[in-house]
Order: C-alpha cells, then structure tokens, then sequence
C-alpha cells in the first residue's frame, strides 16, 4: 500500500479488515500453485521477486529477450517443462520442451538457431522412458530446424522430483526489430492460427483418467514454418505471442496492458474443437483459459490481414486460423468478448488454478 | 455441442428479446442458482432485458453459503497428522478465518480435490493409514453423489473416511428467504440442476404461500430468457405458479432413485446458511446407521477447540439475501479481488462477486 492510501481516512471496512490482516499467520507468504497457473498471481510473483531484485530496466514482458551483438540481435529465451503425465495424446515432454522454447523465440520475430536442454530425473526413470523423450525430442527439433547444442543432466533422490523435469533454453536471430506485446496499434487484426484449449484439456484427461474415449490430442507443435514463411513474405506484423498457460485470455489481456490499447475477441469466431467444449461445459472450464502449445496469436496492421490469414492457412498448423478480433483505442488493457448471442462482455485474465467445479 | 448450441441461438434469442419487449413490466426476478449467475453474467443477460425487468442474485452458490464457522473447523482437520482433506475444487481459495484450503497445501497438509466423491473413499480405501474427510458441500445436485460415497464406505468397512456434512436443501432457504421479506422479489428462476433431484413440486409453495411468481430454468441464454418471459407472463395474468421451462432435464416428480439415497443416508435438520443464520429443517445430517462417517461426530473433541471465527469486513452474506449488489460492495475490485479475496463469493465458481468480477467490470 502506498502512502497516498495510507493517509486516506479509514472506513469502518478498512479498519476492521487491517485487524483481520494483522492476525493473519505467516502462510501468506508462501509460493501457491496458483503462482504458477500463468495469471495474475504469477505476474504479481514475478514483479515482486524477481523483476525486483533482477529485471532490466527496458523489460517489456514478451517471452523472449532481445539483445544486440555486434550487427545482429539475437532472440534469446527459456522455459521449463513439469508435464505429468510425460506421455499424452498427442505428444510428451520432450516434444513440448523444443517447442515451446521454439515458440517463444518465434514470438520475438526471430529464426530459432539453438537450444539447450537440461535434465531433472527422479531417481528410478526406466532409461526406456528417457530415450523415448530424447528421440521424441530430436524429431521436434529437426522439425523447428534447430540444433540442441548443449545440456546438463541431474539425477535427484526419489521423491524429490516428479519423474522428470526439463528446462530448455533457446537462442534465435532476430528477422524483423521491434516486434513485441508492446508493439500493437488500434485497428490491428487479430490472428489465432486455430483451435484452442487443445493442449490443457488433454492433458487433463489423461492425468485424472477422465473421460475416456473423449479422443482429445495435444496440440503440440513448433511453429517455424508457419512463422518464418509470414515474416518472410514482409507482411506488417506488430506483435505475437503464443497462448500457453492461461489460454488465449491470459495472453491477450497481457498484450493489450503491454500495448495500452483495448480489443474486442468475436465468440464465434474462435474455434473450440467439439471434444475440448463437451470437457469445459462438463469441467466448468471456460476453453478461453485452457493452455495451448502450438497456436499463435499475431497481431498484423488491418491492410495485411487477409493476405496473412491466407498465408497461414496454407501451413498444416494453420489451416483453421481465423481473424477472431480487433485491437481499438483503449480503454487500455481491457478486452472485451462479443458473445455467441450477440451481448458484450469483459474476457478477464484468469486467476488461480483450473478446477473443476461443484456441479 | 448437441443440447448447448441450440439454445445459444442468436436469431431465437432475438425472437424472445421481442417478446419480452411486449410483455415488460417492473419485475425483480433472482435467480437462485450459482449456475445461472455465472450464465446470466458471461452471456451478458441484463444488457438484453427491458430496462424495469432486473435481475438480480440468490443464495445458490453452496460454495459462498457455507457458513464459515463450519469452514473454519473442517480446515482446523487439515492440521491433524494423517489426515486428508477432500473437497470440491471450488473451495480451494475460499478464505477461512486464518487459512484457505490452498494455503493449507502450501504449508504441507494433504488436500486434495475429487472429480467425484467416491474419488475420497477411493482413496480412503488404498490409503488405510490416511484419515480421509470429504467436505460435502452443495445442494440437492451432489447430495446423492457423497450419499454413494458413504453408501459405498459402508459397504467396503472403512474405518478411516468420513463426511463433513454441510449440505443444504434448496426449498427451505428460499422459503425463509421470502419470509423474511428483505428483498421484495416478483419472481424466482429456479435452479434446473437441483430440480432434477427433487422434482418441480417441492415448490409449490411458493406462489400459494408468498404470491411470488416461479419458473424452473436451465442453464443457456435461450432457457433463462425463457424463464423471464414465463415469469413476465404469470406476472401480466396476476397469477403466480410454478412453470417448467427445463423440461429437457426436470420433471413434476422427484428422481426416485436419488430421492431413495437420500433418504437411505440423510435424514432433515436445521443448517446454518451465510448470511442467512439457522434456517430450520434446510440441511441434512447423516441417519443413525451410517453415523460412524459423520467427521464432526468423530472429531468433536478437536473440532470443539475451534474459536468462533472474528468478525469480518466480507459483506458476502448480504450478497447471497440480494440486498446488496456485488459492484456496490465498498470491497469490490478494491480490497476483494479473486486474488486477495475476503469472502467466498469472490472466488467460488458460481459466486456473485466472481460472476461480477469476471465479465461486468
């Protein structure tokens, strides 16, 4: 609290709430799994540890660093990957852990050179399983055309870890400057290359063992060729960024904050694949929030996006993209949702954790 | 989706829009269920009702009307050593008097969130050492779901689940609601999941006792629309029963193999509700030969050293009896958010607050 609050006059409310505060024990100060769900507590986690004994000064919060070396920039980025099950439809850790590095490069406008991969493995992982995830791997990243160059390889005490944990970290060269979640105007067309809530609603099935038979698949992917190709073609792309944890709500709130700018999503236009509506409608999840891990959101100036949208249709991760909305004029940071029925209303960032619900 | 899409139909919804247009008059119509607040919300419902057609929110979110003493004592459990505390996700966040389910898992203790209830016994069954509590919360809707779970204890000789009993009945509440005439409703949307179990008869009472129009709803823009307009209808011809626009879902009668569980299980008794106090006959409590799953039987001695809980600057209670709207709280969006919340309402999947937060800012 600031000290501008600090002097206001107290309400009744407020007095007895900072009672209420001070009996609070010290368990407020422990790191939640919401922390880590990808919405707002996470970027409150993130602004309050790290950024603040660490960040530097013209952070911008995109997903990858961009840093100039001698008459090049470079892209550079990491990610870790603690998927449980390490198996599931429709991918494995390892095809996760190259292409969401991979992704997140690519969202800097970038061409993905290396990677790095590092390895944290509970004691007992039959080998079996981690050649699996190592030929799973090479396959990805011969698809992203990038080379892993470099890792490290740590073995913990049983139950220190789940199975296995892997961090890869990415370096890409830099194609188009300046493109960035802070990079979006008013009038940019919104592009989403497909369906969403793919990845987190097959996940789900398979750790919980629900509905079996339900035939959902991860989306998984890395998306090089469809980005390189819409960069090469010199179409005016502002920004993108991949829709991972928190779905395509946590991201495009995300932008429209960096970019101080609204934007208003059509409903109807973002595909949910009939498999991943019939689990959120019996979850209580709303699709919109639901991880994805080979979809992009790209913000391109409104006099190129037909001819994007045709170019990344012709990509196989692409073939179901749409323009699912608009970037306006503020209010910044807000984004609004035009229904299936016509009504308008608020797609928040989401909160905590998903869960199902009560009934 | 087959049973969804159809009744998100834009050109239907026109049609009723035009229609309610004809027939609209001042009407405060709550809906009762959680559900429908969520679906009134993310579908934007208010922005298409005529102007003195208002709508407002019920205590029907079972999250937000567990009353927090009882809260407090199920999350005192989490502290006794080997003891696994199962729940319904919606109650992670919910903020006790000191702790929440999440901060308790923070700290070490075993929560865990079902899919269903008979995921606890489950559990209870493989993990003999543990003590497994499942905290049963919800309406008519789960009732006989944790009614299976102990059916199914019994039945396997568990010693080590038991059932924090916090469920509540539907009828009664609204029934002491209207009684208490603080709000001054002309009509209720019911709630279409609770009226599965229960059957639409358990509300006759309504209209004959309080004059207050009914009409059991579902849970998508066309059905809900469809109960304002039936609603409006019983409004214009000044006589007031209990219409079925759920019909796909709900019948006159009630389930029979539910109702059977239930009272196999559970017999009547008095409930304390948030907000609204003891409401008599408006819960359950476990019967006479299944009392052995009762955890607050079981555990009466520590639950006993569980301090009422403080006072709270949370106004969800007034919330949940419709006095007060969630954008007029002086905590909404201020001190309360979904990420710091001060009471149930904020955070519950179904709470008015949440609803409010998440789609009306």
């Amino acid at each position: 609290m600031d000290n501008a609050e600090d002097r206001r006059p107290k309400s009744e409310d407020q007095v007895l709430m900072n009672k209420t505060e001070n009996r609070k024990p010290k368990t407020e100060n422990r790191v939640l799994l919401s922390h880590g769900a990808g919405g707002k507590e996470m970027a409150t986690l993130i602004e309050r540890v790290f950024l603040n004994c660490y960040g530097p000064p013209d952070y911008a919060g995109d997903d990858s660093a961009t840093l100039e070396l001698g008459a090049h920039r470079l892209a550079f980025t990491t990610d870790s990957f603690v998927v449980a099950p390490l198996f599931f439809p429709g991918g494995d850790i390892g095809r996760l852990a190259v292409s969401g590095t991979v992704n997140d490069l690519l969202t800097a406008a970038a061409r993905p050179l290396v990677l790095s991969a590092s390895f944290i493995i509970e004691e007992g992982l039959e080998i079996e399983v981690l050649s699996r995830i190592a030929a799973s791997m090479e396959r990805a990243a011969r698809e992203a055309r990038v080379a892993i160059v470099t890792g490290d390889t740590k073995v913990v005490p049983k139950g220190s870890a789940d199975k296995l944990f892997i961090t890869t970290a990415g370096v890409g060269l830099v194609l188009r400057e300046g493109v960035s979640g802070g990079a979006v105007r008013p009038e940019d067309r919104i592009i989403l290359t497909g369906s969403v809530g793919d990845h987190g609603a097959a996940v789900m099935l398979a750790r919980e063992g629900l509905l079996e038979g339900a035939a959902l698949k991860s989306d998984v992917a890395p998306l090089t060729e469809l980005i390189i190709q819409l960069l090469e073609a010199g179409l005016e792309v502002h920004a993108m960024r991949d829709p991972t944890r928190g779905g395509i709500a946590a991201a495009l709130n995300e932008i429209a904050r960096q970019s101080g700018v609204s934007m208003e999503i059509r409903e109807d236009e973002v595909p949910v694949n009939p498999g991943v509506a019939a689990v959120c409608e019996a979850l209580g999840l709303d699709a919109f929030m639901v991880a994805n891990e080979g979809k992009m959101l790209i913000f391109v100036a409104p006099w190129d996006a037909d001819r994007a949208l045709a170019l990344v249709r012709q990509n196989p991760y692409g073939r179901e993209a749409r323009i699912i909305g608009e970037v306006r004029s503020g209010p910044a940071g807000r984004v609004t949702v035009r229904t299936v029925i016509g009504t308008a209303r608020i797609l928040d960032a989401p909160s905590g954790e998903l869960l199902p619900r009560i009934c | 989706m087959k049973y969804i899409d159809e009744f998100r139909n834009k050109d239907l919804v026109q049609g009723i829009i035009r229609r309610l247009g004809d027939l609209a008059a001042p009407a405060l119509i709550m809906e009762v269920c959680g559900t429908h607040t969520m679906a009134a919300a993310r579908f934007g419902l208010k922005s298409l009702l005529p102007a003195p057609v208002q709508l407002v929110s019920g205590p029907g979110c079972p999250v937000c009307v567990t009353d927090q003493y009882d809260l407090d004592k199920f999350l005192a459990l989490g502290e006794q050593p080997h003891t696994v505390l199962a729940s319904f996700g919606d109650m992670l966040r919910v903020p006790g008097s000191h702790t929440s389910l999440e901060k308790q898992r923070a700290q070490g203790a075993d929560v865990r969130f079902v899919y269903a209830p008979l995921d606890a016994v489950d559990w209870a069954r493989r993990e003999p050492d543990k003590q497994v509590v499942f905290f049963g919360v919800g309406f008519e809707t789960t009732m006989p779901t944790t009614a299976l779970a102990v059916k199914t204890a019994a039945a396997a000789v568990l010693d080590n689940f038991t059932l924090f009993c916090v469920h509540k009945t539907m009828p009664g509440a609204l029934g002491a609601l209207l009684a208490g005439g603080e709000v001054k409703v002309s009509g209720l949307l019911l709630p279409g999941h609770v009226t599965t179990i229960i059957g639409s008869q358990a509300y006759e009472f309504i209209p004959r006792e309080f004059g207050v129009s009914c009409a059991v709803t579902g849970f998508e823009p066309l059905d809900m629309l469809l109960g304002v307009e039936a609603i409006l209808r019983q409004l214009r011809g000044g006589r007031p029963r209990v219409d079925n626009v759920y019909r796909r879902a709900v019948q006159v009668q009630a389930n029979p193999r539910a109702r059977a569980l239930l009272d196999e299980v559970f017999q009547p008794s008095d409930a304390l509700w948030r907000g609204l106090g003891v409401i008599p006959g408006s819960g359950v409590k476990i019967r006479g030969d299944y009392a052995k799953f009762d955890a607050q039987a079981r555990f009466a001695p520590i639950l006993a050293q569980v301090p009422p809980p403080p006072p709270s600057a949370c106004r969800c209670g007034e919330v949940l009896r419709g006095v007060l709207h969630p954008q007029d709280c002086p905590l909404f969006d201020k001190a309360c958010n979904p990420s710091q919340p001060l009471g149930p309402c904020m955070v519950s999947s179904e709470g008015a607050c949440a609803a409010a937060y998440r789609y009306e800012r």
